[in-house]
């Protein structure tokens, strides 16, 4: 069902927003996951993603201090939450979980 | 350097469609990239991918709800709104009650003259191609003076059938009323016209029996309404019945439908044109009609498709100017009207139909809309009045998060539920006065039966709407305005943009309508009554006039009546004085080029000493002088003078030219009124020609109703197909100023609305007043004031106000008296201070008894009871 488990591409940004901790906002989010996965995302559809995430209470964000750049503009931060860590937990069991299953020649074959 | 950031159109659109919550992080971020792509690939480049990105971020998380969606709520709103509006409706009862009935009473006039006026616009709509039906008018005359008719030069047919641009022509002479004999024996009275082939093309009036076509192109056929068909022979067919009328017959050959209610042509049957043209000539084979022969005969049009007003004012000029070439001194001018104007438009002479004068239309729905106005102010007086008690109310709905637009809203909501409140009793109110309406006058019927229909609902739904919304604006503005703040934290400090002197305006605004209303009533009445105890100059006391129509019958009855022991004398005239009537005929004198019109009347010899006509020089017509009958004349004073002939004696024997024709003055009579009195002393000049309409019979009698039947039983004798139609002279003349007893009674009604109107508000002004002023009444009291000072106290303020307002009002409708109203009237009373005062006084004392009343109590009010709370 959707909702319930992450996206590959929602795993993605929620690892990202982990992985930066306090710096978490949007177009760090990108570059993040530019420098790990080496595709460009687009804005927008980070921002969808990081929407969705919120709504699904999987991050918290509260807007940042407003700088001299971006016109003046906030940033909105993002935090995983308890939820978005265990879900991403329970991912990265499910992932392993396969992993060990498999047989070491399934990979050691060519 | 100033930082430069993307196009400001492309943010200004972000801004309009992101939501607000979203905006901010989300155009940062955007900013963030388009300095990078500023950097990496040029201002170019950052623009057009900023322009997609802006395109892109509209998606359904982003993009703000409209407006309306956010309005969701108020609709949850409106029934809070209702119900509280609805509370405090009922805790201000004596409030919402003077409101409530105000507007009611002012609402029945409107709701009256919404159904006439909705009722009077739908005439002639129904005929299928209104638009390019036009009527041909006329005027007559010379450059001074020229008169406006609705009948059109006879030969004008002829001249139209030339212009291709005319798709038909209904062409017809009006007022064909003969009696129609069937087979059987039985008598119709029927009233129709003459008309040629295009009628039925022009007008859409739908046949149900038989083809009309070519029908009205032979002559003796005819075409009848359904009505006429029914009426005659019942339930068998009218098609093929032949009906014999002045000894002729006659074949219907079609039946078509009634003429609609709203159509101002109205008819029982249609004849062929050419049996008239036929009826002519066989009269005087040497007719040929001349084109100011153009008293009779009406012209609609039906233009070609694409053919406009102007194109077929066009051909009209060209017509008229050709034809006007071989007039001598005299001028036909030619105009089209389209068929919608006709009803409610102006008025013509010689109309063939129903008419409404757009004027008078105009008048009386100025005068209703003037008194749906002070009923407004009366809402918005009373409401900003009972304002501040609801200043609490306004300031906490504030605080909860009510938006200004909100409040605003609510204060509307309650002045429409007033208004649907008093919708409903107006219509109760409606029901009640529409047949008084009715009956007002002999025309009004005619024209309108103003049954209710499911328009007319919805037109009174939507008239009570917007008179809520326009009576709710002001007071909801007002206090929609009020600051939350200052509201709550001391309310009595709240000032209302001067509100006190402007309810103070609104008040005197209306007393000053409501004392031109009295005013007005009273001098009509006056004027009336002035005009029935005018001296005429002649007698008119037990004279009764029969209606003979033609003299035929008038020697057959004169034998049978003078019989009759309470007939005291008889004489004959075409024409009944001082009725408004007239007929006029040229005249001129010694001088050829100086002509006169003068009034003229047929009399018999009877008729100078019968109706006590004071021959002040020369003598009566001589007794039966059949071949002189022309020759001689009875002039009045009034003309002597226009001719300047020196004294009456002087100017018997002189020769006249009347109409071109030699007359003889043989007598002359002291002025007398011959038009209504407004019309004031004009040259008259009787002769003795026998063409009488009018036996005017002097009774003498104890018992009127006998005698009358009498003179009805000699008339049955004579005629028994005709009504016997008598009438008193007096009565007649009563009836010739039903247009003052009209106008009294529109006026009179108006102004009683007017005054209970104002009056409640004044009730009301009084009861707020002294309700908010208690405390100081009464400490004024404890202080040792007594009651009449206090009275004084009270209500000084008030007959202040209707004292302003009769400063304004007195002088303003006495200039429109003087200058407007009576302006052509040659007789007419002069508004003196009675006429003029009484209105105030009573103004005066009943807005004396009511603050007196409401103060009264006021001042009684023990100070112990009142000043306990503090």
């Amino acid at each position: 069902m959707k909702g319930t488990n992450l996206g590959e591409f929602e795993e993605l940004v929620l690892l990202a927003i982990a992985s930066l901790q306090e710096e978490a906002y949007s177009v760090a989010i990108i570059d993040e996951l530019e420098r790990v996965t080496g595709r460009t995302a687009k804005l927008g559809v980070v921002h969808s993603v990081l929407n969705r995430l919120e709504e699904k209470g999987l991050a918290n964000s509260q807007l940042g201090e407003s700088t001299n750049v971006r016109g003046g503009r906030r940033k909105r931060f993002y935090i995983i939450s308890e939820s978005g860590k265990s879900a991403l937990l329970k991912s990265k069991e499910q992932r392993d979980k396969f992993w060990s299953q498999i047989p070491d020649f399934v990979f050691n074959k060519a | 350097m100033d930082y430069q950031g993307p196009p400001k159109w492309l943010d200004r659109f972000l801004t309009f469609y992101c939501k607000k919550s979203k905006l901010e992080d989300l155009q940062g971020d955007l900013w963030e990239f388009y300095d990078r792509n500023l950097e990496k690939k040029g201002r170019r480049w950052a623009n057009v991918i900023y322009f997609i990105d802006v395109l892109k971020f509209m998606r359904i998380y982003t993009v703000q709800k409209p407006k309306l969606i956010k309005r969701m709520n108020f609709i949850a709103l409106f029934n809070n709104y209702v119900k509280t509006s609805l509370r405090s409706i009922a805790r201000n009862r004596l409030f919402s009650g003077i409101n409530v009935i105000g507007l009611a009473f002012s609402m029945s006039v409107c709701l009256l003259m919404i159904a006439f006026i909705s009722e009077v616009l739908r005439y002639d709509t129904f005929h299928e191609n209104k638009e390019r039906i036009f009527r041909v008018t006329s005027t007559y005359g010379d450059a001074n003076n020229s008169m406006e008719l609705a009948s059109v030069p006879q030969p004008l047919l002829e001249e139209l059938k030339k212009y291709p641009q005319i798709k038909h022509i209904a062409h017809f002479r009006r007022n064909f009323s003969p009696d129609a004999f069937l087979e059987t024996g039985e008598v119709f009275q029927l009233k129709g016209n003459y008309a040629t082939e295009g009628y039925f093309d022009v007008f859409s009036f739908p046949t149900l029996e038989g083809d009309v076509k070519g029908v009205l192109d032979i002559p003796y056929q005819l075409v009848v309404t359904e009505s006429t068909a029914k009426k005659m022979f019942n339930d068998v067919s009218a098609v093929n019945q032949i009906i014999k009328i002045k000894d002729k017959n006659y074949t219907i050959k079609a039946v078509v439908e009634d003429p609609p209610k709203h159509s101002h042509i109205k008819f029982d049957f249609i004849a062929s044109y050419i049996t008239h043209i036929n009826q002519v000539k066989e009269k005087y084979p040497d007719y040929e009609s001349t084109w100011t022969n153009m008293w009779m005969y009406h012209t609609f049009v039906l233009l070609q498709e694409g053919q406009t007003e102007t194109d077929f004012a066009n051909i009209l000029t060209e017509i008229s100017d050709r034809r006007n070439a071989d007039l001598s001194n005299k001028v036909v001018g030619l105009y089209p009207q389209n068929i919608v104007d006709i009803v409610p438009g102006k008025e013509y002479s010689n109309e063939p139909g129903i008419v409404m004068d757009l004027d008078v239309l105009v008048i009386v729905s100025l005068l209703t809309l003037v008194v749906i106005l002070t009923a407004s102010f009366n809402y918005m007086n009373l409401s900003i009045a009972k304002s501040l008690r609801r200043a609490k109310e306004i300031g906490i709905r504030k605080v909860v998060g009510a938006t200004r637009g909100q409040v605003f809203f609510q204060f509307i909501i309650e002045a429409v539920i007033i208004s649907l409140i008093a919708l409903i009793v107006a219509f109760g109110v409606f029901v009640v006065i529409k047949p008084q309406f009715l009956n007002l006058n002999d025309g009004i019927q005619t024209i309108t039966d103003l049954e209710f229909n499911f328009s007319q609902a919805l037109l009174f739904i939507c008239f009570a709407l917007i008179i809520g919304i326009v009576s709710g604006f002001l007071p909801a503005f007002l206090l929609s305005k009020l600051k939350a703040m200052l509201v709550l934290k001391d309310y009595t400090k709240v000032k209302l943009f001067s509100i006190v002197s402007f309810r103070k305006v609104l008040i005197v605004l209306q007393f000053t309508i409501s004392l031109a209303f009295i005013i007005s009533s009273t001098i009509i009445y006056q004027q009336y009554r002035y005009a029935m105890s005018y001296d005429l100059g002649f007698e008119t006391e037990n004279i009764l006039n029969i209606n003979t129509g033609s003299n035929e019958k008038s020697d057959q009855l004169t034998q049978l009546i003078e019989q009759i022991p309470e007939v005291k004398m008889i004489s004959k005239s075409a024409m009944i004085s001082s009725v408004g009537s007239i007929y006029t005929l040229n005249l001129k004198y010694k001088d050829p080029l100086d002509s006169v019109h003068a009034y003229h009347n047929d009399v018999d010899v009877n008729y100078i000493e019968n109706l006590g006509h004071k021959l002040i020089a020369g003598s009566n017509f001589p007794e039966r002088a059949n071949t002189e009958n022309q020759l001689h004349a009875i002039v009045n004073e009034a003309l002597l003078k226009r001719f300047k002939m020196g004294t009456p004696s002087e100017a018997i024997g002189e020769t006249i030219t009347v109409e071109g024709s030699p007359v003889q003055i043989i007598g002359v009579v002291e002025d007398f009124m011959y038009t209504k009195i407004e019309g004031g002393i004009k040259p008259v000049i009787f002769r003795n020609a026998e063409r009488y309409s009018y036996l005017n019979v002097k009774v003498e009698s104890t018992d009127i109703m006998a005698t009358f039947d009498k003179l009805e039983k000699a008339w049955k004798e004579v005629d028994d197909i005709h009504a016997f139609t008598a009438e008193f002279y007096d009565d007649r003349i009563e009836r010739a100023y039903g247009e003052y007893i009209m106008m009294f009674k529109i006026v009179s009604f108006l102004s009683v609305l007017a005054v209970s109107i104002s009056i409640l508000g004044l009730l009301g002004m009084a009861v707020y007043t002294t309700e908010t002023r208690i405390k100081e009444i009464s400490i004024r009291k404890v202080l040792g004031a007594t009651e009449k000072s206090l009275v004084y106290l009270l209500s000084r303020g008030f007959l202040w106000m209707i004292g302003i307002a009769a400063i304004i009002a007195v002088p303003l409708t006495y200039l429109f008296f003087n200058e407007v109203f009576f302006s052509g009237y040659e007789n007419h009373i002069e508004v003196g201070p009675l006429e003029l005062l009484l209105g105030v006084l009573i103004l005066f004392g009943i807005g004396f008894l009511v603050i007196g009343w409401q103060t009264l109590q006021a001042a009684r009010s023990n100070p112990a009871d009142t000043l306990r709370n503090e």
